[in-house]
């Protein structure tokens, strides 16, 4: 079909292994950023080929596990006004909030659905002109320009009943937080393949300018995912710590110009929370003033409580390493897999969710 | 714990069905011919065992490529019976219709019940009809029981798998799920992939005639092979061990679960069968299973082993390993 | 974050392109996306292109997977 992804041949697989293996010296916690580079970890079973030296770690790229209580809770709120459909990716359906979620409110009869592109809530706007669609957005920069093409295409079109609520955040600050404690214990980052084929390399460039620590922007082949911890562990050798790309197929050092301006003309970047890591500057996207007519959160009065976290949520150590999944008194009583307090149990490959189902 | 109120995830197949029927109905329910929850019920008259079982078809599109809720209604009930080795006598179709459906359309669906059953060799004995008001269904259900005799010597049971028994399956997986989200035109994908809806009673006969002594059987309906190969692995109380490089799944389906971040393990299939068959009549089933037309493509994709019991591992296509668990809710498409 | 699937365009109707991932077909917006041609592979995400692959980019992933193999 595509040599773009047939490339994981057990041979090749072999011989990054050995590779990986001669170059594991001692022990190192890697993080992939990206909840897509956790599934697709958990589904190669990578895991279970890498030398026991090397620890995998779930970072904060997965809107499933960030996205906190309170944005559920209004978006929930939203599909119970009147006249109101609401539409949002599959991800968020099963995400708790503080009484329900998506799907059980679905079964109540709100009008919710899934879709698996802005321009679907787009024409379901201008298909139904006598509801009010509102689309739930999440994800970070690899789905916000498309947002914003979307929101720019239902103003060219003239949709007057489109509007959006954004829960849309962006990567690098809350990177930035993670390292921020001196007692991080993170080696190298393997980074977003598709965050970065919007966002390029220079973002990342803190990683290894102000915290001396390496990355490789991955894809997401098993065989991709190898190999960036293959030229993590050469960097390692080498001593150097620099932002590489691995897959180059698709990252393009300056990213996607086009979309980054389009994403930039309707966003502006806001200050937004993250379910286990609290408040982040600069780290959420929310509709420009001239956009106002969309904004779901301006336009309809639902308010929008910060709840904190849950007290005892340890989720901002565990991401950063600084503590393990036993040492939070919420783990296993107050948080499980099936009623969970913070990301690294909502995801079911955080690190707490795999503690509980595979043990230490 | 149950929900105080039913979910669509409760009818999905996976863990949420499970726990539906074993928190909710069991309790009321529940009697030693019930609980083992097998896809049908062993009932014994004297010194015959008869298998009973009953299924509801609320499909939607009623008529989709590779079949239509008649065939549908027809092979679901076939196979079950088969799933436990009964050789079917008699089934029964009952249709609870929406005031307006459209005779033509029932016409199109009662020439496909005929059809599905002619192919399978059973007659549809009995029946009943019922109009609802507009709204009240959409379209057409279909319910549908079937009666079968189990051979004397034929002994197959979700919990008789035993190590050393080899899985076989008799085709890919995914086609039903995935040719029934294309026909429904949903999330913008066209393709041309069809359900496998078919019934397989007639290749089971013709398997436990080369081999009486299978051990285990099931179609992998909702949920898909992942939640069937763990519920056989729990209730034999074994370990099992599959190849993702044996399993075969159509480019196609391949390509709609890389668009939507979907798990083919958890596909509902429904021309699909696995089963667990004593290592030393392994490769005549296989042969006899290639020589029928609902066989051609299958294959030997793993095996019942002592360790690790109570899970399913996969060896994945680089040769590492991963939990199979049960699918616990419905798979929503994903973007992340 | 995010799924983002390589697919073929079969067709392109001003800034919609029909591309082709295995068989499966979807419509997806060239908004984001310049110099898409029909036969050009493009990496898809929530129904945009985001990136044109460049097939020598491809070829050499595996050139480099080669030589590490081979060294």
């Amino acid at each position: 079909m595509n040599q773009c992804n047939r490339i994981n041949t057990v041979g090749n697989v072999d011989s990054m292994l050995m590779g990986i293996s001669r170059l594991t010296d001692r022990t190192f916690r890697f993080m992939e950023v990206c909840g897509t580079h956790t599934v697709s970890i958990f589904r190669s079973g990578i895991k279970s080929l890498l030398p026991k030296e090397i620890e995998l770690v779930s970072g904060p790229g997965c809107p499933v596990c960030v996205t906190p209580v309170a944005e559920i809770d209004r978006a929930i709120s939203m599909a119970a006004l009147k006249d109101v459909t609401l539409l949002t990716f599959g991800d968020l359906m099963r995400v708790p909030g503080t009484s329900s979620s998506l799907s059980k409110e679905r079964a109540m009869g709100k009008d919710i659905r899934v879709i698996t592109s802005p321009l679907d809530a787009l024409e379901a706007a201008a298909r139904e002109p006598e509801r009010k669609v509102v689309f739930f957005g999440v994800g970070f920069e690899t789905t916000s320009p498309a947002i914003a093409a979307s929101v720019k295409e239902a103003r060219v079109r003239g949709i007057s009943n489109f509007y959006l609520l954004s829960s849309q955040r962006l990567i690098p600050p809350a990177m930035k937080i993670l390292l921020s404690s001196k007692d991080a214990k993170i080696d190298g980052f393997i980074l977003p393949g598709h965050v970065s084929v919007i966002i390029g390399k220079e973002p990342y460039s803190f990683i290894s300018d102000e915290f001396s620590l390496m990355g490789v922007i991955t894809g997401f082949e098993a065989l991709d995912i190898l190999e960036g911890i293959y030229m993590l562990l050469c960097q390692n050798k080498e001593g150097r710590s620099e932002i590489e790309v691995q897959y180059k197929r698709a990252v393009k050092e300056e990213g996607n110009p086009l979309a980054l301006e389009i994403m930039k003309e309707v966003f502006k970047t806001v200050s937004a929370r993250w379910r286990g890591m609290g408040m982040i500057p600069g780290s959420g996207m929310a509709l420009r003033e001239e956009f106002k007519e969309m904004d779901a959160a301006e336009i309809f009065d639902i308010s929008c409580e910060d709840k904190p976290d849950a007290p005892g949520c340890l989720c901002g150590e565990i991401l950063q390493g600084i503590k393990t999944p036993k040492e939070c008194s919420l783990f296993g009583t107050r948080c499980t897999p099936q009623d969970p307090v913070g990301p690294c149990m909502v995801s079911s490959e955080g690190s707490c969710a795999a503690f509980y189902k595979y043990g230490g | 714990m149950m929900e105080k109120n039913i979910l669509l995830a409760h009818g999905a197949g996976g863990r949420l069905s499970h726990d539906i029927v074993t928190e909710l109905f069991l309790p009321f329910l529940k009697n030693e011919i019930l609980s083992p929850l097998d896809d049908s019920a062993v009932l014994t008259v004297e010194k015959t065992r008869l298998a009973l079982t009953t299924d509801s078809y609320v499909v939607k599109p009623l008529f989709f490529p590779g079949g239509d809720i008649g065939r549908l209604s027809i092979c679901g009930t076939i196979n079950d019976l088969a799933m436990v080795g009964a050789k079917p006598l008699g089934i029964s179709a009952a249709f609870i219709l929406e005031e307006g459906f459209s005779v033509e359309a029932l016409e199109k669906i009662l020439s496909s019940t005929k059809n599905a059953a002619m192919e399978a060799d059973v007659m549809v004995v009995t029946g009943d009809t019922k109009v609802v008001e507009r709204g009240a269904v959409e379209g057409l259900f279909i319910t549908t029981s079937g009666v079968g005799i189990i051979p004397e010597g034929v002994d197959v049971k979700s919990s008789h798998a035993t190590p050393g028994d080899v899985i076989i399956i008799n085709g890919p997986i995914g086609d039903h799920e995935i040719g029934i989200l294309l026909a429904r035109g949903e999330f913008s994908l066209k393709g041309q992939i069809k359900s496998d809806c078919a019934p397989l009673g007639k290749l089971v006969q013709k398997m436990l005639k080369a081999c009486p002594t299978i051990h285990a059987m099931r179609d992998p309906t909702r949920g898909g092979i992942g939640t069937v190969l763990w519920e056989i692995a729990n209730a034999s109380d074994v370990g099992i061990m599959v190849d993702e490089e044996e399993i075969m799944i159509h480019e196609e389906v391949r390509g709609v679960c890389d668009l939507l971040g979907f798990d083919p393990y958890y596909l509902a299939n429904e021309g699909k069968l696995v089963a667990f068959v004593p290592r030393e009549d392994a490769e005549r089933v296989l042969g006899i299973m290639r020589a029928d037309p609902l066989g051609r493509d299958s294959a030997i994709i793993g095996k019942v082993v002592d360790q690790n019991r109570r899970k399913v591992l996969l060896k994945t296509h680089i040769g590492g390993h991963r939990l199979l668990e049960p699918l616990s809710s419905v798979q929503f498409p994903r973007i992340c | 974050m995010c799924l983002g699937v390589p697919g073929k365009v079969v067709s392109i109707n001003e800034d919609i392109a029909e591309v082709d991932f295995g068989g499966v077909r979807r419509d997806v917006s060239l908004l984001l996306c310049t110099g898409v041609m029909e036969g050009d592979y493009v990496l898809v995400h929530v129904g945009f292109a985001i990136q044109r692959l460049e097939k020598e980019d491809a070829m050499e992933t595996l050139q480099l997977l080669e030589e590490f193999i081979r060294g």
